[in-house]
């Protein structure tokens, strides 16, 4: 998906994912209520689709059943390989014509991450427009972009299924709990990301812009023990301090006997995803992100089609 | 002449346990950490055992793999024929109840400390099973005070049907330890200081106690369970409302009839029925929305305790 060519046909085939992690209450809640009430979602020129991605999860108030739905697939069959595989037909099929023409995939962290727009890169002109328009609509939010993409690797994340897509990362909130903020804020988010597809579908062109966005540079696991156990935490002075700079020789973590651990990067790095739970089992305590800023080109307008009969 | 103090035994057994759900985190790790080095939990002249109550659960970091270990202490379950068809945390209670109890005999240990963590902004809370506890109300009291200005509240469970079988039960003097809030499978340092101290506290007091310490007739305030409310569901069980912004984190509040509780998935409020102000807690705990508890109403009241000191001064 490094470099993806702008749309040049109406977005038509949109779909709203929610419950990839069946403990994120947020969209499993979303998900549950367009399948019996679909209004929110539809649009004069589309409808987007809600989908429950993780159903079975959803049911448990689990994260998965077997493994991550987002993570690669084993050669066996647990249960997130077959459903990975239901939502590639539903969805995909990944890297064909039939593809759906975007994702947008609802998940909640524990981090106090606030309101967070997951990329791949920023050469993906459409999803940095989609995420510009959002930060414009809703300036007290404090939306950041957060481009998740190594150089060369591939995506395994739900909406890499599609042709384009991008994650609302929306926290801090435990997992299995819903809460009422979080709940109206993701909804609005979704409206405004649908509205946007339908200005773009109208021939609504967008001027080139700056955009500052945090990409993922490398990662940090708590202290352990020999066993492998945790020996320490988060510190008090970084917890909850999401993007905020974190420089060399600034405590990280507080070990159990009471002594400080320092951070030995070499450079100033903006620690996202501090202590996600999720995270715990995959050797991570935060993620190191790079502050940056790119030149995202205009994105053209489409020819004008008149909008189909619903 | 009616006796204004109590004289009791001196304490001698003490357990702290952690685990009993197995991704409150705080606990876990507080209590892994003394087994490796418990120099920091020690006292003269007692005994303080740590141990992990639910292992299965802790390294699958879930609630519990069969059943709340947590709710299972009833004397029933405890005398269930040992089989392999019954449940792992069943079990696990019978196997915890030779070790520190039997329950209500007088080999079982004297203070068990029983550690959790809640999603719900409750602070340092203290859960007290029996209202009429000198020994514990005189605890509580000393913990509360040391701890101030840090609030720390002290919630009764004692109620005829409401009450449950905790694991601590099968002590002479059970005593909760909740800390929140923090979401479950995480682990905040603050909460774990907290928590730490609460314990600190709670063991140097019984220290003073065994060295003869007297203290003088005391009182706090509790806040008393009344009863539990569900979320508003749908005709398939499924939850239809959330609890409500005004309500969300504020645990410990006067909530009064007429005030914002849940909010529509549609976007309707629902308010608070009945004529009496109510104090909410477990609000919005994450574990209890299988158990239909969207919240708790209390009552807020006052405790007295009798002068106490120890039976051997």
């Amino acid at each position: 998906m490094c470099s993806l060519p702008v749309p040049r046909e109406p977005l038509r085939r949109v779909a709203v994912t929610g419950g990839t992690h069946g403990n994120e209450m947020s969209g499993v809640y979303l998900a549950r209520h367009w399948l019996q009430a679909p209004g929110d979602l539809q649009r004069p020129s589309f409808s987007a689709t809600p989908v429950l991605a993780n159903p079975a999860a959803a049911a448990a108030c689990r994260r998965y059943m077997d493994r991550d739905l987002n993570q690669p697939s084993p050669p066996d069959d647990p249960y997130e390989v077959t459903r990975a595989r239901e939502l590639n037909q539903l969805l995909g099929p990944k890297a064909s014509g039939q593809a759906f023409d975007f994702i947008l995939d609802l998940h909640n962290t524990t981090a106090n991450m606030g309101t967070c727009l997951i990329a791949d890169s920023a050469h993906n002109v459409f999803a940095m427009h989609l995420c510009h328009h959002l930060q414009l609509q809703n300036p007290e939010l404090s939306c950041r972009v957060f481009l998740y993409q190594q150089p060369g690797e591939e995506s395994y994340a739900v909406h890499s299924v599609a042709k384009n897509g991008i994650g609302l990362e929306l926290g801090p909130q435990p997992q299995g709990v819903l809460r009422a903020d979080i709940f109206s804020r993701m909804r609005a988010l979704v409206a405004a990301a649908l509205d946007f597809i339908e200005l773009f579908n109208q021939g609504v062109a967008c001027p080139a812009f700056e955009v500052e966005a945090y990409r993922i540079a490398g990662t940090v696991d708590f202290p352990r023990t020999k066993d492998g156990d945790l020996a320490g935490t988060v510190h008090p002075r970084l917890q909850d301090r999401d993007f905020e700079p974190l420089q060399p020789g600034a405590p990280i973590f507080q070990m159990f006997s009471g002594e400080d651990v320092l951070y030995e990067g070499e450079s100033t790095v903006s620690p996202v995803f501090i202590n996600e739970a999720a995270y715990y089992e995959k050797g991570i305590a935060f993620i190191q992100a790079e502050k940056l800023t790119f030149s995202v080109p205009a994105l053209p307008s489409l020819t004008p089609t008149p909008t189909p009969v619903p | 002449m009616t006796s204004h103090h109590v004289a009791e035994e001196p304490i001698k057994k003490v357990a702290i346990f952690g685990g009993t759900h197995g991704n409150e985190l705080t606990g876990v790790f507080l209590v892994k950490h003394w087994l490796e080095n418990g120099a920091e939990i020690q006292r003269t002249g007692l005994e303080v055992k740590p141990l992990i109550t639910n292992p299965r659960a802790v390294k699958k970091c879930t609630r519990y793999i069969d059943c709340d270990l947590n709710r299972v202490f009833d004397l029933e379950n405890l005398g269930k024929k040992i089989s392999e068809d019954l449940p792992y945390e069943v079990r696990r209670a019978q196997e915890i109840n030779l070790l520190f109890g039997p329950k209500n005999s007088e080999d079982s240990y004297d203070v068990i400390f029983d550690l959790h963590n809640t999603t719900s902004n409750m602070g340092c809370t203290l859960i007290l099973e029996d209202s009429r506890n000198d020994f514990l109300i005189q605890m509580f009291h000393y913990v509360k005070t040391s701890l101030a200005p840090l609030p720390c509240y002290v919630y009764l469970i004692e109620h005829p049907s409401l009450k449950y079988a905790t694991t601590r039960s099968i002590a002479k003097y059970p005593v909760g330890i909740e800390v929140g809030p923090q979401p479950h499978g995480v682990l905040r340092a603050d909460i774990l200081n907290q928590m730490r101290k609460m314990i600190k506290h709670a063991l140097d007091f019984i220290h003073d106690f065994n060295e003869g310490k007297k203290f003088p007739p005391c009182a706090i305030e509790v806040y008393k369970i009344m009863e539990k409310v569900d979320y508003p569901r749908n005709e398939s069980g499924e939850i239809a409302a959330v609890i409500h912004p005004s309500l969300q984190d504020q645990d410990w509040k006067p909530l009064h009839p007429g005030d914002p509780v849940f909010l529509t998935l549609d976007g309707k409020t629902i308010l608070l029925g009945g004529n009496c102000t109510v104090y909410p807690v477990f609000v919005n705990e994450a574990a209890y929305y299988e158990k239909k508890e969207a919240f708790a109403k209390t009552t807020k009241l006052t405790l007295n305790a009798k002068s106490i000191h120890s039976s051997l001064h």
